[in-house]
Order: structure tokens, then C-alpha cells, then sequence
């Protein structure tokens, strides 16, 4: 029997695992129709390292599995991998060239358990370097581009999970993983015009993950609706003894919690968030945003968040300060590159020469940063100083959330996508400034959704942001698939590459 | 705040990072930078906040103190630059 699968590849999660389910499909041809759009796609610079012969493989033992009907909702499901997740035997990056040909024995907690329930692994994707970035311009592979087009410039998908997100925007993959330390899930979601969750801190275990900034860092799932991101997070979530920092609770059914009821509820508005020179879009965009949940019965309310304008220097201190402590193993001894040495090169000139060389340019800077914050001299100063902040934070959230906000609603990113090349070349704060949205709630360790609401005038895509109290995922997705509902966002980047 | 070249010299090595003396006033220039941009806290009122240590409040799960894994040298050493005899391979570091 032949199956017609031309634009399979750009299904949703819900509609393959349903197709599957249905014996309209098999893993294989879906898996087939995956493997040629990313062949087809080599333009975007998405997938890094191919796994064809893995993904097959896979994707005929799920096969197996649903004919036996043995089917969790990820059976079958062709997904693209963040580099900075640990696959056995496949190469592991970070997008650095200090893990150049690291190829690791084990397997991260993440993608064992999608393989468990049967996902099959397209191959790595590209990112900024060790997840420090914003524009996908500090890879070692080059930056990912962006399959939305407007004029002649090939723009940034974000960062740092921007292979992620032009990945699936392309259709190159069903649904991808990505990472979020300060905006790294939902700006490049925002930029590339599809969906991105990053959960509570704890929700899902960061074992196997290349550690950015520990108290930071979670993944999440990277799709193209607000009810594929319920699927695949539930089958990412969970507690895991190798992670002391996963939480120990049930993880509920987030699919089954998208009920479109969110009458009654209470969404705050930061006052703080209205920054002085805002774009009209943007703003007009957050007003939409306000009036569909109003719609969907809904109550919007003003709150105050009055440390928030102090997220983004708490945040590139805190973050450079953890990457320096955690960058520290790259010495060139256990894996990875080493450097050349010269006649007399004792063991400090090899650790010298070979981060110099492994590392980028804002690799090493944030690495120097963090280093001169934690210095003798300097510790309380900044870094003890940058975690008090922190504390006042995360208190101006537990306030909104005690006196009853069950989401709070912003935008994503201060602008649409912008060109490779355009920011941050002569000073790197210029870049930092597009995380101005996103790394509150990651001080703060809340879960976040970006959806995408609508185009700007360019014609590229916007995301609002919700959100949500910790542990309550399930019903920030909720909230997220009003939004979605409501906005109607379907448009899709023409195919140029 | 900004950082000299004699100040970057001393952050890199601190870093073990090389850095070639005719790279440290561009690097200077750049650390001054962020660290400017970090001066803005400098404004908050943080008397009598606990700095904090867990964001979410968690306590460290306990675990019986047994051996779990081992045996997996041949693992251990697959990725390294230089291993021999079942051990990493370094530079001299004892004279």
C-alpha cells in the first residue's frame, strides 16, 4: 500500500499520533517524510549532526510497538535533539569546539525517556554556544537561520535553542527539545513563530544536559501547538534520582487539562513590563493579548513586579557566575579538544590553550565575567548582591500569585526577528537587552509559555508570553491554548531554502 | 566600575583562558561594559535579604551511601585526548 505522505513532516504531534493510532500511517513513512525535509532544509543550518540510520531504526520499533498496541502518545514521533542534550554515541556539542568529537557513553534523562516512549531521533540541532546567546550567532557551526524572509537579509531564528525553533517552523521535524536559561525555549519560539514551554525549575530532570547556569537551566518542548507541547511535556517531565534538583511530584496529564475554560480566572498585567520606548506593535500586540483572555471570561489585572527591571544584570551576573564554576571541567584532560602544546608546555599552558582555543569569544567573556564576580574582593559586591535580588525577585511573584493572579500575561521579545549580524557586535549588552522579557521568571524558577498571537507589519511573527505559578503547567497550558484559539495563528514561512 | 588591562590580564589567567596582550584592551573595554551594565543593583535596597540558595524550596533527597555504578573504565576513557594504561594523560606536573 502507498501512502501519499507529502507534507507530513508537517503535522503536529496530536495529528501523527493520531494518524498512527488510526494505521493511517506507519513511523516509517512519517520518519521518511522527516528525514527528506531535513536533507531539504540544509540551508537553514537546523540540524547539525543526522541520525537517519538511528531514526529509522526507532521508528520501525514503534511501529511494532503500535501494531502490538503498546502506543504512548510519542510513539512514533520524529523529533529534532538540542546539542546540548547527551545522546549515546552521538555527537554532543553544545555547539562548542571544545567538544569537538565528544561522543557521549550515555544517554540524558530527557531523550531517554522520549525514546522510551518511543520517539524517534532525527539528529542534533544547532544552538548558540553552551546555550549563551540569543541570536544562534555564537555556534560553532554557524548560526541557524530563520526560514521566515522578508527581504534580501538572512535572519536570526534566536537563541539559544534557534536550530530548535527553525526546525520545526521549517517542518523539518514534528517537535524538537530545547533548553531555557534566561529566554532560550520561548524568544526563538517568539522569532521562528511556533510554541515553547519552559517548565517550573524541577519539572524535568537536567541529568545528561550540558550545564549552563544550574539554577537556571530547564528543558522543554519546542512545537507547533499549544496541545503538542502538553503531549511532549508530559512525556519529558518527571522526577529522577540522578538530578537532585528534579522534584519529586506526580506529573499530571497536561493534554487533558486544555479545556479552553478559563472563566474567572485572574491575569495580571506588569505595570513594569510597559517599558519606555516599546514598540507600537508590541504594545498593540500585548492589548490583543488582554482582550482575548478578557473574551474567554476572563479577569485582567494590573499588578506591579517591582524588581523586575532588575531581572536582566541580577540575571548576567548570576548566569556568567555558574558558568564559570560549571565550564571549568573543559580543561582538555577528560574529553574534547585539547590544544597543541609547545616544547616545555607544562599543565597550566595546556588548560590556557586549549579554552582559548575551544571557546568563543562570548563564551569566554561570560566565563572571565563570571570569574571576576565571584573573585575575592567582588563576591559580595555582585554575586551576593545579585542573589538578594534575586530573593526580592522572586518575592514580587509569590505576592502577585497570593493576592489570586493565576497567570500573568507579557510579550515575549522586544522586537520580531532581526537580522544575522545586526546586534551585539560591538557591545555584547546589546544582545543581553532581548532578554529583557524572558529571564525574570527564570530567576524566579516559574514556568513560561510563548505563543505566537500574530505578524508584525514586516510580516513576521510576534509571541505573548504567559506566566504561571510553579507546578501548575497544566493550567498555564490551558491558558496558552485560549490564546492560541483565540489568535489563530496559521501562517507558515514560504520555502526559500 | 571598569576594568583595566592589568585587571583583564589577571581575570584571564584567573580563568585559564589565554588571552595575547594585544587582545587585552579590547577585552577590557568589553568587560567594562557588562560589568557597567551590572551596576545597576547597586540601587536596589537589599537590607536584610536572605541572598538566595534554591528557588524552589526543596530539600536535597537522601540516598543510601552504596555503590551504584563503577567498573566502566573503558567508558571513562573513550573520549579522552590522551589516555593510557587506564589513565588520563597529562603534561608533567610533579618535577
Amino acid at each position: 500500500m502507498s501512502v501519499d505522505m507529502t507534507g507530513a513532516n508537517g503535522w503536529t504531534i496530536a495529528a501523527a499520533r493520531d494518524a498512527l493510532r488510526k494505521g493511517e500511517v506507519t513511523a516509517v513513512d512519517l520518519t521518511m517524510a522527516c528525514l527528506t525535509a531535513m536533507d531539504a532544509g540544509d540551508g537553514l543550518n537546523a540540524f547539525v549532526h543526522k541520525t537517519p540510520e538511528l531514526a529509522l531504526e526507532q521508528a520501525r520499533a514503534a511501529d511494532a510497538r503500535i501494531a502490538a498496541g503498546d502506543a504512548p502518545a510519542m510513539c512514533g514521533i520524529p523529533v529534532g535533539v538540542k546539542d546540548l542534550f547527551a545522546v549515546k554515541g552521538v555527537p554532543t556539542q553544545a555547539g562548542s569546539n571544545i567538544l569537538r568529537g565528544f561522543k557521549p557513553e550515555y544517554e540524558s534523562t530527557v531523550t531517554a525517556k522520549l525514546w522510551e516512549a518511543g520517539a524517534v531521533c532525527l539528529g542534533k540541532l544547532n544552538m548558540d554556544e553552551f546555550a549563551m546567546g540569543s541570536s544562534n550567532e555564537s555556534s560553532c557551526y554557524g548560526p541557524a537561520v530563520n526560514p521566515w524572509k522578508v527581504d534580501d537579509r538572512r535572519l536570526t531564528p534566536g537563541g539559544s535553542s534557534g536550530g530548535s525553533a527553525a526546525a520545526v517552523a521549517a517542518d523539518l521535524c514534528l517537535a524538537a527539545t530545547g533548553t531555557d536559561t534566561g529566554g532560550s525555549i520561548r524568544q526563538p519560539a517568539a522569532f521562528c513563530g511556533i510554541t515553547g514551554i519552559k517548565p517550573t525549575y524541577g519539572r524535568v530532570s537536567r541529568w545528561g544536559v550540558v550545564a549552563y547556569a544550574s539554577s537556571l537551566d530547564q528543558a522543554g518542548p519546542m512545537t507547533k501547538s499549544v496541545r503538542d507541547a502538553a503531549i511532549m511535556l508530559g512525556a519529558m517531565a518527571g522526577h529522577d534520582a540522578k538530578d537532585s534538583t528534579s522534584a519529586d511530584l506526580a506529573v499530571p496529564d497536561f493534554e487533558a487539562a486544555l479545556t479552553a475554560d478559563i472563566r474567572g480566572k485572574k491575569i495580571g498585567i506588569p505595570r513594569e513590563y510597559r517599558l519606555d520606548g516599546m514598540p507600537a506593535e508590541i504594545a498593540a500586540l500585548w492589548d490583543r493579548g488582554m482582550d482575548m483572555l478578557r473574551d474567554a471570561g476572563a479577569e485582567i489585572v494590573d499588578i506591579s513586579l517591582p524588581h523586575a527591571k532588575y531581572a536582566l544584570p541580577t540575571y548576567y551576573i548570576i548566569a556568567p557566575a555558574e558558568a564559570s564554576s560549571n565550564l571549568a571541567r573543559y580543561d582538555g584532560v577528560r574529553y574534547g579538544h585539547r590544544a597543541k602544546l609547545a616544547q616545555g608546555d607544562g599543565i597550566t599552558e595546556m588548560y590556557e590553550k586549549t579554552r582559548a582555543e575551544g571557546f568563543g569569544p562570548e563564551v569566554q567573556r561570560r566565563v572571565m565575567a563570571g570569574t571576576y564576580v565571584l573573585s575575592a574582593g567582588f563576591y559580595d559586591a555582585y554575586y551576593n548582591r545579585a542573589r538578594k535580588v534575586r530573593a526580592l525577585i522572586k518575592r514580587d511573584f509569590e505576592q502577585a500569585f497570593a493576592a489570586g493572579i493565576d497567570a500573568i500575561l507579557a510579550p515575549t521579545t522586544p522586537s520580531s526577528a532581526f537580522g544575522l549580524g545586526e546586534q551585539g557586535g560591538a557591545d555584547p549588552v546589546e544582545m543581553y537587552l532581548n532578554d529583557v522579557f524572558t529571564v525574570t521568571l527564570n530567576l524566579a524558577g516559574l514556568p513560561g509559555v510563548a505563543v505566537p498571537v500574530g505578524l508584525d507589519s514586516k510580516g513576521l511573527p510576534l509571541g505573548l508570553q504567559l506566566i504561571g505559578r510553579p507546578w501548575e503547567e497544566a493550567d498555564l497550558l490551558n491558558h496558552a491554548y485560549v490564546l492560541e484559539r483565540a489568535a489563530g495563528f496559521v501562517a507558515k514561512p514560504a520555502k526559500w531554502w | 566600575m571598569s576594568i583595566d588591562i592589568d585587571t583583564a590580564r589577571k581575570v584571564a589567567k584567573l580563568s585559564r583562558i589565554r588571552v595575547e596582550d594585544g587582545d587585552l584592551p579590547a577585552l577590557a573595554e568589553k568587560l567594562s561594559s557588562i560589568l557597567g551594565f551590572m551596576e545597576q543593583l547597586k540601587d536596589v535596597d537589599v537590607e536584610g535579604v536572605e541572598p538566595m540558595t534554591s528557588v524552589t524550596p526543596m530539600r536535597l533527597k537522601r540516598r543510601v551511601d552504596v555503590v551504584t555504578d563503577g567498573g566502566q573504565q573503558a567508558a571513562v576513557l573513550k573520549n579522552a585526548p590522551d589516555a593510557r594504561e587506564g589513565f588520563f594523560a597529562v603534561p608533567k606536573v610533579v618535577e
